[in-house]
């Protein structure tokens, strides 16, 4: 690559006006001002760019591009002062002789790597066309360590995929380059099946992240364990340095477990495996007596043992940040759930005194009884389907950790005791959400009288308040601000 | 110099408070009154029948009355744009007027024949009279940008004087020398067509439940007034069984199609509550319904991609499931969760169901269950509900299904849970399902649990003669929790682990300051508190802390930068990361 064929390629007009209109979109990235224009069709103009890289037709785009930053970011009357600069671009004026006199193709390696970094994929393809040191540049490993595959079929969703030669350019050229990796399906299967077509061809990569996102109905449940197991595994194995792992609704096992645990023992930091119903309590136990550095973990509740807990307490055990456990049941009265002993929880906050422990309940008014009974270290409380008033008074007797608490729905008693208890108790509550709930205004100003300005969320549906004689909603607005310190409003649903 | 003048009716089906056709009377000598539609149109439109007799009582009613003021409705068949320049001519039109319709379509529209008509040498008199407010200005008070919280668009009109008070009905004397030739074969040529022209089927049609017109509107307009006065109580009434009923005192179709003035409804609920509570100072919650309407029509008057998710600047991108079948379950009401189909029902059969209803259902559809894309909700609204316009229906839906306007999303409603608590006998279900008429009040709304005994003396088997539920609610509210929670964390910058923090606030001012999200973003920024869901990235290697702009950027960039999704924001993927 000489220089001379680098300067013969900018003295080229077309490419320099382009030039120059790339650097403005460099710009306006760094400036975090303006969008770049265009990002729903990228993967077409990249590949025919990529494919057909002539010199034209990239000096063209360049100019369309331009011309919808100005539109986007100007006053019309510079549209057309940007449109004249352009077909006067022989003629030197200030700013285009200024773009003469620097010579883009002849910058550093660590400049054009560092503005890379601002410009997402679409950009960089366009500016990997314009010179070799910027191509080079393109494909180098430090842009290419972190991907978000996104697998959709027309069929099921309105968003776009990953172009397929696009998929097979990474696997090919950058996948030992590929360090956080995530991908995104929709909920057909077919979708879920590239997803770990992927996954098994990534055999040379060094991943430390990986992300299984389903983005709508779960789609990796529907295909089989083994097909799925034996993908996953191929990361397991391959990757021998993998931290944080989210592999939520997926039909992981116990034995892929167990091979994720003999490879990456020393490096799990995250695991994240809510709705995966063919792991057991004895496979979960596996992870947390191997892997002393793991910090976060979310799971199922039929998965949370005592033996788990203590587990994760042990000396040799770093400090769990994060506990999420989701509770849910599918038919009311068939689930029974066991608790989890006082000493258990206590040992797991002695160990982490500062962890957060989220629980997030789906489930019927009836199968909440084992659930604290006992004093419960809980931070963050979500519940998704209506919970007994009795239950939320148990919450303000047993849970002095908590931090929020989110009511999707309760029955039609008032929850007023209940939420006075709470803020006599509750001392670091700071977010509350009320959904279908009744509480009468008169109590509610109570509870946020007590709780004051640490309640830094506060979000009640307009229809939870109910007027009595001290206040009617208008007034309610006034009280709860002053108390809060803030202005405050109900949250209100359109009347249509 | 002779004046002969049309108006043209499209919405403001009404003789009282209708500016434009006072303008179209002053001084004219000849006046038409016409009303274009396009019969082949009619028969292949979303529209459904019940809007379309709503629409036709409407116009028969308009004709009445203008008849007994010695002049006819003119209703032409065709496009505007072909019919303008043809009636110039064979009346000898120079004035034309109609009422301001604020959509992007009908300004295109509207443009479109402004242009034609000055061509002709026709004047233009356009007034608006649909909306309480001139919208451009509420927008130029937000220095350019519509409001996009409802706060905030209540702190702009209470910065901008009251409405103007509704001009005089046209009556006999006011339309004076002013003379219309109406032909002998006038009801052949330019009569209100039937249902059966226009391509319907009517054997089978029941009754409407909503009867059109601006005689039904004013009468319904006195009821719901005496009502108000008869309970002296201005607040919004508690949502109970009986509520949601068809109420002769319900007057949203009517406001819809201007049978019935907005300007009027303010301004006889401003002297009632005057009178009532002896206070000059109403509160700007006694006009909620009328204002949410304006809100929407505000949010949507420049955005002409307002009814779709793509290419709409307000829209958040969801990555909603494409599913055929369960739509057309919701849509016809087979969703097995009774008080889900009931609605949709009532919605079918009678053109109206309450607001609390549409939440149900819109949630159901959307984020609480189906998670099916609100544009799809928003075209069987479009055509069942007759209350539905382009603006007010499509920014409901993107209201209710979270995807613009900052909504908490956690607030979903319950499929079971929320019918009992509204209509604990069941009563409402059984009117509208009579075939689970057999069930007991304790499973009417999960009739799926009810013991084979209870079923069997239902005459009622679950799964044979009524559908199982589509989905399982506490299933699919679980993921769909997180898939919200993931996309408004990524909306919001927000790393930490509360659910509530998550709703983007919007700080740029124009939208009003709801959630404060500062104090969170400061305290976890750069350490990795991703438990909740949506993974986010904490240690950044190689890339650019964008959050320190987060203060002055504005909600279209947010937006936007959402749905730049995969490539723009490499930094802000959901990606775990240690």
């Amino acid at each position: 690559m000489s220089f001379e064929r680098r300067r013969s390629g900018a003295v080229n007009g077309k490419l320099k006006s382009g030039g120059t209109c790339y650097i403005l979109s460099v710009k306006h990235c760094l400036g975090n001002k303006g969008p770049i224009a265009e990002f729903s069709r990228w993967p077409k103009i990249f590949w025919r760019k990529l494919k057909a890289s002539s010199h034209k037709d990239l000096g063209d785009r360049m100019k369309q591009n331009r011309i919808n930053q100005n539109v986007e970011t100007q006053p019309a009357s510079d549209v057309d002062k940007g449109k004249k600069r352009r077909k006067t671009s022989s003629a030197p004026t200030s700013e285009t002789s200024n773009a003469c006199q620097v010579d883009w193709g002849n910058l550093h390696y660590d400049v054009i790597l560092h503005i890379f970094q601002y410009l997402p994929l679409v950009d960089r393809a366009y500016a990997s066309s314009v010179c070799r040191t910027w191509n080079e540049v393109f494909h180098m490993p430090e842009l290419w360590r972190r991907f978000e595959f996104e697998l959709n079929q027309p069929a099921t969703s309105y968003l776009k995929s990953t172009h397929p030669d696009l998929i097979q350019q990474i696997i090919k050229k950058h996948a030992d380059h590929l360090q956080y990796v995530s991908f995104k399906v929709d909920s057909s299967t077919e979708s879920a099946e590239a997803a770990c077509d992927i996954l098994s061809q990534l055999v040379n990569c060094s991943i430390k992240t990986l992300g299984l996102i389903s983005t709508a109905r779960p789609s990796f449940m529907n295909l089989s364990k083994s097909r799925f197991v034996s993908a996953l595994t191929v990361v397991f194995v391959n990757s021998k340095s993998l931290s944080s792992i989210k592999i939520d609704d997926t039909p992981v096992d116990d034995p892929s477990l167990k091979v994720l645990v003999a490879n990456n023992s020393d490096t799990l930091k995250l695991l994240k495996m809510s709705s995966c119903p063919h792991v057991s309590p004895a496979g979960i136990l596996c992870v947390a007596d191997q892997c002393y550095g793991l910090r976060e973990l979310a799971l199922n509740y039929y998965l949370l043992s005592d033996e788990l807990l203590l587990a994760l307490s042990s000396e040799k055990h770093v400090h769990l940040e994060h506990l999420r456990i989701d509770v849910v049941s599918e038919n009311p009265g068939q689930t029974q759930f066991h608790s989890i002993k006082k000493s258990s929880w206590d040992a797991l906050v002695r160990h982490s005194p500062k962890v957060n422990i989220v629980m997030y309940f789906f489930l019927y008014e009836e199968e909440f009884d084992p659930f604290f009974r006992d004093e419960t270290p809980v931070t963050h409380i979500y519940f998704g389907r209506a919970v007994s008033k009795e239950m939320l008074g148990r919450i303000g007797m047993n849970c002095p950790r908590l931090i929020e608490l989110v009511v999707c729905a309760n029955g039609l008693q008032p929850l007023d005791d209940e939420l006075i208890r709470i803020a006599e108790r509750c001392k670091n509550l700071t977010a509350m959400g009320l959904g279908e709930c009744e509480v009468s205004c008169s109590a509610f100003v109570e509870f946020v009288k007590m709780c004051g300005g640490r309640l830094t969320q506060l979000s009640i549906m307009e229809e939870v308040l109910i007027p009595d004689q001290k206040y009617n909603l208008e007034q309610i607005h006034w009280e709860v601000s002053k108390y809060l310190g803030r202005v405050w409003f109900p949250d209100m649903m359109p009347t249509w | 110099m002779e004046t002969h003048s049309i108006h043209w009716f499209r919405k403001g089906l009404r003789l009282h408070d209708n500016p434009a056709l006072r303008e179209a009377l002053r001084g004219a000598n000849t006046i038409h009154c016409v009303y274009i539609l396009d019969p082949w149109f009619a028969g292949s439109s979303n529209v459904g029948v019940n809007r379309w007799r709503f629409l036709l009582h409407c116009l028969e009613d308009l004709d009445a009355r203008l008849l007994e003021l010695n002049s006819r409705l003119f209703v032409i068949r065709g496009q505007p744009a072909d019919v303008f320049p043809r009636l110039f001519k064979e009346w000898n039109i120079n004035r034309l007027t109609f009422e301001y319709d604020s959509e992007p379509y009908g300004k295109e529209r509207d443009a479109a024949i402004k242009k034609l008509a000055s061509e002709a040498g026709v004047e233009v008199i356009v007034k608006i009279s649909h909306t309480l407010y001139d919208l451009d200005k509420i927008i130029e008070l937000n220095g350019g940008q519509p409001p996009l919280t409802y706060k905030r668009f209540q702190t702009l009109i209470s910065q901008l004087d009251s409405p103007e008070p509704p001009v005089e009905t046209i009556s006999e004397g006011k339309l004076g020398k002013c003379t219309v030739l109406v032909l002998d074969d006038h009801n052949e040529k330019y009569g209100v067509p039937s249902l059966e022209e226009l391509g319907f089927d009517t054997e089978g049609l029941d009754c409407a439940v909503w009867p059109g017109g601006e005689t039904e509107a004013l009468t319904r307009l006195e009821r719901h007034l005496e009502r108000k006065a008869w309970v002296a109580n201005f607040e919004r009434p508690r949502m109970n069984a009986f509520s949601l009923l068809a109420s002769p005192t319900g007057l949203s179709p009517y406001l819809r199609f201007g049978c019935l003035s907005c300007r009027l409804f303010y301004f006889k609920l401003t002297d009632l509550y005057k009178k009532i509570k002896k206070t000059d100072s109403p509160p700007l919650s006694l006009y909620g319904q009328l204002l949410w309407r304006e809100f929407f029509y505000t949010a949507a008057t420049n955005n002409p991609c307002f009814d779709k998710m793509e290419g709409n600047p307000i829209c958040v991108r969801i990555p909603w499931d494409k599913n055929p079948v369960s739509l057309a379950k919701w849509a016809e009401g087979k969703t097995g969760y009774p008080w889900i189909d009931a609605i949709m029902t009532q919605l079918r059969q009678e053109g109206w169901i309450h607001h609390l209803a549409r939440h149900a259902v819109a949630c159901f559809l959307t984020r609480g269950d189906l998670w099916i894309s609100w544009e799809e909700g928003m075209k069987v609204f479009e055509e069942l509900l007759l209350d539905a316009d382009w603006s007010v229906n499509a920014g409901s839906w993107m209201w209710l299904s979270c995807s613009s306007f900052f909504q908490q999303f956690f607030h979903c409603y319950c499929p079971v849970g929320f019918g009992r608590r509204t209509d604990l006998n069941g009563d409402y279900v059984r009117r509208y399902l009579p075939i689970l008429k057999g069930f007991p009040a304790k499973y009417i709304y999960d009739p799926w649990n009810a013991p084979d005994s209870v079923q069997v003396a239902a005459k009622c088997i679950i799964g044979v003669h009524y559908p199982k539920p589509m989905v399982i609610h506490a299933e699919a509210s679980r993921l769909n929790i997180e898939r919200m929670k993931q996309i408004y964390q990524q909306l919001s910058r927000y790393r930490g682990l509360g659910l509530l923090a998550s709703v983007p606030s919007n700080q740029n001012g124009n939208g009003g300051t709801i959630y404060s999200m500062g104090d969170q973003i400061s305290e976890n920024n750069g350490i990795v508190q991703s438990h909740t869901g949506g993974m986010t990235m904490g240690k950044r290697e190689l890339e650019h802390d964008t959050t320190v702009g987060d203060d002055v950027e504005s909600l279209g960039q947010k937006i936007r930068r959402h749905c730049d999704g995969n490539n723009e924001d490499k930094q802000d993927l959901n990606l775990v990361s240690y």
